[in-house]
Parts: C-alpha cells; sequence; structure tokens
C-alpha cells in the first residue's frame, strides 16, 4: 500500500541560497514552538550541516531530543530528512519517513520551497500488506509489541 | 495526534493487541475472534469497543453480522494531521524569511532580530552575494 505524500510549498522573497540557510540553520526560530518532542518547550531545534548528522530539539536545560536525521546535504538545493517521529509526536528511530525539501531559484530574490513528506504508510497497515508482513519484525505486529513495551517502561 | 495516543494506550493491553493481530489477517467477526482467544465473547466485543473508539479497528454490517477490520483511516488521520502541520510550517518559515530579509547578512545561522529601518518603510532586501 502506498499512501499519497503531503506536498505542500510555499515561495519566500530571498535567494535559493538565503532560503536554504534561514530553513536549516535558523528552524528554531520559525518552527511552531507547540510541536515539541520533548517534556519542555524547546529553546533551540538543531539540523546539522552534514549528511548523516542529527536532527533534535534542545531545551533551556540544554535537554535534547532526537527527531531524526539527515540523509542529503546538498546547500542551496536539496535536503532530505529521515522523520523519526510517530503518530503521537515521540521519537521511534524504527520510525522513518521521508521530508524532502527542495529550493528552486524562481528569480533572483525568490525561491519555491516545495515540501514533500512520503513514505506515510509506516502510520498504519492495509490489512493486505499487514497479513504478508507479519512474519517480519519490522512489519506491523513488531510495531505494536513495540509500542506496548514503549507503554510499560516508566518515563 | 490525541486519537493516534488513544490508540497506543489501547494497544497497551495484551488481548486487544491479540485481536490486532488476528485482525491483521482478515476481517473477522467476534465469535471468530473469541474461538481464537482465551477469553468470553463478551470481554472481546468489549475490548473491540475500546479499540474502535480509539480509531485502530472499524466495524462494518455484513448481513445480521457485524465484522471488524483493521482501520486503514489510521494513516488517513496521520496524513491529514501531517498535511496540515507542513501547511502551517511552511507558512511560519515564509513569515520568518520575509522578516529576516531585513537582517544583515551573516546572521541567518540564529534568531534574526529585525534590523530597525528607519521611518521610511521596509529596509531594501539585503542579500549575501556569496
Amino acid at each position: 500500500m502506498t499512501v499519497r505524500p503531503v506536498q505542500r510549498q510555499v515561495t519566500v522573497e530571498v535567494t535559493q541560497e538565503r532560503a536554504f540557510a534561514l530553513f536549516t540553520g535558523a528552524m528554531g526560530s520559525w518552527w511552531n514552538p507547540g510541536h515539541h518532542v520533548g517534556e519542555r518547550p524547546f529553546a533551540d531545534v538543531v539540523v546539522e550541516p552534514r549528511e548523516g548528522g542529527r536532527w533534535f530539539e534542545v531545551d533551556e536545560g540544554g535537554v535534547e531530543s532526537p527527531w531524526g536525521s539527515v540523509l542529503v546535504w546538498d546547500p542551496p538545493h536539496r535536503l532530505l530528512l529521515a522523520w523519526q517521529l510517530d503518530a503521537g509526536w515521540a521519537h521511534d528511530p524504527h520510525h522513518t519517513t521521508e521530508v524532502e525539501v527542495r529550493f528552486v531559484a524562481d528569480g533572483p530574490a525568490r525561491t519555491r520551497v516545495e515540501l514533500e513528506h512520503r513514505g506515510l504508510e509506516r502510520y498504519g497497515a492495509d490489512a493486505d500488506e499487514v497479513a504478508a508482513q507479519l512474519g517480519a519484525d519490522g512489519g506491523w505486529a513488531g510495531l505494536l509489541r513495540r509500542f506496548a513495551e514503549e507503554l510499560q517502561v516508566p518515563a | 495526534m490525541e486519537t493516534r495516543r488513544d490508540a497506543l494506550a489501547a494497544l497497551g493491553e495484551p488481548t486487544r493487541r491479540a485481536i490486532v493481530e488476528l485482525l491483521a489477517d482478515g476481517p473477522a467477526a467476534v465469535g471468530v475472534l473469541a474461538a481464537r482467544l482465551p477469553v468470553s465473547r463478551p470481554a472481546v466485543s468489549q475490548h473491540l469497543r475500546v479499540l474502535e473508539e480509539a480509531g485502530v479497528v472499524r466495524a462494518r454490517a455484513v448481513g445480521t453480522r457485524r465484522l471488524y477490520a483493521l482501520d486503514p483511516d489510521g494513516v488517513a488521520a496521520a496524513r491529514a494531521v501531517l498535511d496540515r502541520f507542513w501547511d502551517r510550517a511552511l507558512t511560519d518559515f515564509a513569515d520568518f524569511a520575509a522578516a529576516a530579509t531585513t537582517t544583515p547578512a551573516g546572521a541567518e545561522t540564529g534568531p534574526a532580530p529585525a534590523q530597525p529601518s528607519g521611518p521610511s518603510g521596509p529596509a531594501p532586501l539585503k542579500e549575501e552575494t556569496t
């Protein structure tokens, strides 16, 4: 089963380079503070500027909460992030979907930012798909077990 | 998001997990599930009600029976949430980028304080040209 990706775009009146720098380097300044993973609101959101870099939030006390990682770092054109947040907005390294962001020059100081969040089928399971995956640890059954284990571990 | 948290909570109970794993093989009626589980039929019905309320399973009437299946809208719900989420996030980003155009070049790695632009309105765009 494939779920249609979320596709959104916005145009900003800055160069491609600046759009990429602001998107990645100042995420803590524009990200909705209501959407945090840690117990406390974040002080900053960090995208480490390299392939394999971490993507995380950090609160006032310096406590870091991971969100995912950088899969492709190609300034100022393209960014591919591994989004490892489950539907409950909690980090799960086994639950990876992809967020691709493309920065397309649309004039000397105008950039179209195209975002695609894909792999969303991992947020659920179609019955046929599940039947095929039941034996695999990475399948639905394994996922449910991990969910359940998480719930039973004292925070 | 709340729905999915409820779903996780609903799945914290072993019998309900077993029911979901059985339903992963395909839709089934209460009696069929009860026959394959070490609990009574009323107990299975009760668990199904919890799972249904949490959005994990969905029931449909087939003749006089009710058939239960995993709810594919679990994905649809997640997608809808993310669609709204990114719409808002990109709007916030565009607002921030618009405000940040008055920031001196080289300051884009931190929160960008608005630069005083004089009484005549917004300052001209200052771009880093490297």
